[in-house]
């Protein structure tokens, strides 16, 4: 009797495949995507505020100089990254020649976007 | 997903690069510089570059996230051909219309 798990010898239908980090990558990319497409509206009605009067866009300017507001704009300019970079990653892995360190490259997506929001806190701050 | 869809997806995607790239530095710039409506807007109000630019963006990324979400959508729920071309279709019509209004709002107004 073979004791390897089925995660182990990674069949079909088993969640061995969610242990593996471009698996990952494809999730983080898609639900940064999902992420950004449900802000997406909420950013538009709020640079819209520009239509009613320029009082009411800089009132919504002083609600953002709020802490926390600053913290979740830092995860937004995450998600943008990671989507951006990770994106990147998947148009050179589907037009030119296979290569490997696609891991690597995943793991450089995450980074570069961990930089890109500590670098807006640190700006916004 | 078909075949026009996909390419329409990669194509935008390329599109979109190097816009979020210029937007991310835009947001990088902005946030040091605690910035009010009145420089914003001094800024975009009638400016041909900032409207085509955002205007493009707004475009680009309404049609790669409502081919997106579709794509989501067909793989996560039990929707059929037609209720995933609804989703697509209101997805786009929603972000393109808020969005072109937002673009209208900080450059036209």
């Amino acid at each position: 009797m073979n004791a390897k798990s089925n995660s182990e010898r990674r069949l079909p239908n088993s969640a061995g495949h969610r242990r593996d980090a471009l698996w990952l990558a494809a999730l983080v990319h898609r639900l940064s995507g999902l992420a950004l497409a449900g802000f997406l509206p909420l950013h538009f009605l709020a640079l819209a505020l520009a239509l009613k009067s320029e009082a009411a866009l800089d009132g919504f300017l002083r609600w953002t100089a709020n802490p926390a507001v600053k913290v979740a704009e830092m995860g937004l300019v995450f998600l943008l990254t990671v989507h951006l970079a990770g994106g990147i990653r998947l148009l050179v892995l589907e037009n030119t020649p296979w290569f490997g360190q696609q891991q690597r490259l995943a793991a450089g997506a995450l980074i570069l976007a961990g930089i890109a929001a500590v670098a807006f806190l640190v700006r916004a701050a | 997903m078909n075949l026009r869809l996909y390419i329409l997806q990669r194509a935008t995607a390329a599109l979109l690069a190097p816009l979020v790239l210029m937007h991310l530095s835009v947001i990088l710039y902005a946030s040091g510089h605690d910035l009010s409506a009145a420089a914003i807007l001094g800024r975009t109000r009638g400016s041909v570059l900032w409207g085509g630019f955002y205007g493009l963006f707004v475009v680009a990324a309404a049609t790669h996230a409502a081919i997106g979400l579709r794509v989501i959508a067909a793989e996560w729920t039990g929707l059929g051909r037609r209720g995933l071309e609804a989703l697509m279709w209101a997805a786009f019509v929603l972000l393109a219309g808020l969005g072109l209004l937002a673009v209208a709002a900080v450059v036209l107004a």
